[in-house]
């Protein structure tokens, strides 16, 4: 599993990171930064709670 | 002697449809299934990659759109012939004095993909949108496939293939997060193959020629012709066809530029690299050769900076540009991009302050890749290039002695203010 953020979508309310401290950082400005790196699966379901607690619905979980 | 495109191209000749068909003679019509496949394996042997600054193969982007037809949905054919780069020329040369080869390649691609309407996108109340409606109008009853002109706000993003598409389909000619990708899901949700009009001009004259033909010069892995906006000293701002490969060195000489009075040389445009001289004039303009020095071709712009303007200054002018005509959707653009204008604003014009510059690496290494599209990657590409290229420049101005040309007039073309307009649809 991948974790990306549509970028439009994103407002920098910063759930995801703290939902998903292990993976996502945020920027100066308050938006995550991801590395587009497999995401480990002892984090998955953490990636599932931060991708569905978004306010934005930014967090995009990909199977692949 | 290697011009295809701009053969017998002159302002003294007109560019009719008469003309186009004594040039070139007729566009051989591609009736039967058979003849299309013929024409999709011409067109991979021939190695076209496109021109509009991927530089994708234009054979294997053809076969995907191709092969969602079979799915159902009848493709589209999207012509970009948008230019929103403020130093390309060439898509504006192209249109207006040679409409029909576009147009030509229009009706080619349509056919081999399979399309039934297709659709050119120029700049909005520029004189290309009459010269191509025009020529739309010269051969309307003849089109296999009816082609529809639109006039596009002139954004420096809107030109983004999916904002294009998000626009024709009634939206802002704004980047679109994706996928999906206009080949899956485009105009009217239909696959959607999106080319720039010299692409298309070049397989109108493969579809005449033949692939032999087309890699009988060039570079051999990118064969063809090329399309290049050029300016440099003394005062020469034009478009020139030259064989892929062709040197930049080569390229300013055989556009009557002076490459040693030039301090610097940007390719690629204002998304591309700013190379010192030297390594410059040594470097062929093909997609690899310019790899390999850490740059890129793009959309085919050569700029050799004179002696007598200030690269610090002219950076900070198009980062200004850059971060001006940020969609304003993703926030890493929003907030990154005008931070680092601030900061070449007063690496330029002062007051500078030792602190910013640690800020402006890390500013330009986490805007990189965080947008929609590619916009904060081409501002940083270009920003960080011109700190490496203008080292010497950038000491001085930190130690507040700025070069001798610092406040001179601008160089490199941009939009006037009259010219930018505030909307998106």
């Amino acid at each position: 599993m991948r974790v990306r953020v549509n970028p439009i979508a994103c407002v920098a309310h910063g759930v995801c990171a703290e939902l998903l401290p292990e993976w996502v950082e945020l920027d100066e400005w308050g938006y995550p930064v991801l590395d587009g790196e497999p995401l480990p699966a002892q984090l998955v379901t953490h990636a599932r709670r931060a991708a569905a607690a978004c306010p934005a619905r930014a967090v995009v979980l990909s199977e692949d | 002697m290697t011009a295809r495109l701009l053969a017998g191209v002159d302002v003294a000749v007109d560019a009719s449809l008469a003309t186009h068909l004594d040039r070139h003679g007729r566009l051989p019509p591609l009736r039967t299934p058979g003849e299309r496949a013929g024409m999709l394996d011409t067109l991979d042997r021939s190695g076209l990659l496109g021109r509009g600054g991927a530089g994708f193969p234009a054979g294997r982007k053809m076969r995907t759109v191709a092969a969602g037809s079979k799915r159902g949905a009848r493709p589209v054919v999207l012509a970009n012939g948008c230019e929103g780069e403020p130093a390309s020329r060439k898509d504006t040369v192209l249109l207006t004095r040679a409409p029909h080869l576009v147009l030509d390649g229009i009706q080619t691609a349509a056919m081999m993909v399979g399309a039934d309407e297709a659709h050119l996108v120029v700049q909005r109340g520029s004189a290309t949108s009459t010269a191509v409606r025009h020529a739309v109008s010269e051969r309307a009853r003849t089109d296999a496939v009816c082609v529809t002109v639109h006039e596009l706000p002139h954004r420096y993003v809107a030109s983004e293939e999916s904002a294009l598409v998000q626009w024709l389909n009634g939206g802002e000619a704004k980047p679109a997060f994706t996928p999906p990708r206009p080949f899956e899901r485009g105009v009217a949700g239909r696959p959607t193959l999106v080319n720039n009009v010299e692409t298309l001009a070049h397989l109108a004259l493969l579809a005449r020629h033949g692939a032999e033909w087309f890699r009988r010069v060039g570079d051999p892995d990118e064969p063809g012709t090329l399309l290049v906006s050029v300016a440099g000293p003394p005062d020469v701002r034009r478009v020139i066809e030259v064989p892929t490969g062709t040197t930049v060195g080569d390229l300013l000489t055989r556009a009557g530029c002076d490459p040693t009075a030039a301090q610097a040389v940007l390719v690629g445009g204002y998304f591309g690299t700013w190379l010192p001289t030297g390594l410059a004039l040594h470097t062929p303009l093909s997609h690899r050769g310019l790899r390999a020095v850490g740059g890129a071709l793009g959309a085919g712009i050569v700029a050799a900076l004179p002696r007598s303007s200030c690269g610090v200054t002219e950076t900070a002018r198009v980062a200004a540009y850059l971060a001006a005509e940020s969609a304003g959707q993703c926030g890493p653009c929003i907030n990154g991009l005008p931070a680092i204008a601030d900061a070449l604003r007063r690496l330029a014009r002062g007051p500078w302050d030792e602190r910013l510059a640690p800020a402006l690496d890390r500013w330009l290494a986490v805007v990189n890749g965080r947008g929609a599209c590619r916009h904060p990657d081409g501002a940083t590409r270009f920003v960080a290039s011109a700190l490496a290229t203008f080292s010497d420049d950038v000491t001085a101005h930190r130690s507040g002695r700025p070069c001798a040309a610092s406040g001179t007039p601008g160089w490199l073309p941009l939009p006037s203010a009259r010219q930018a307009e505030p909307g998106w649809r």
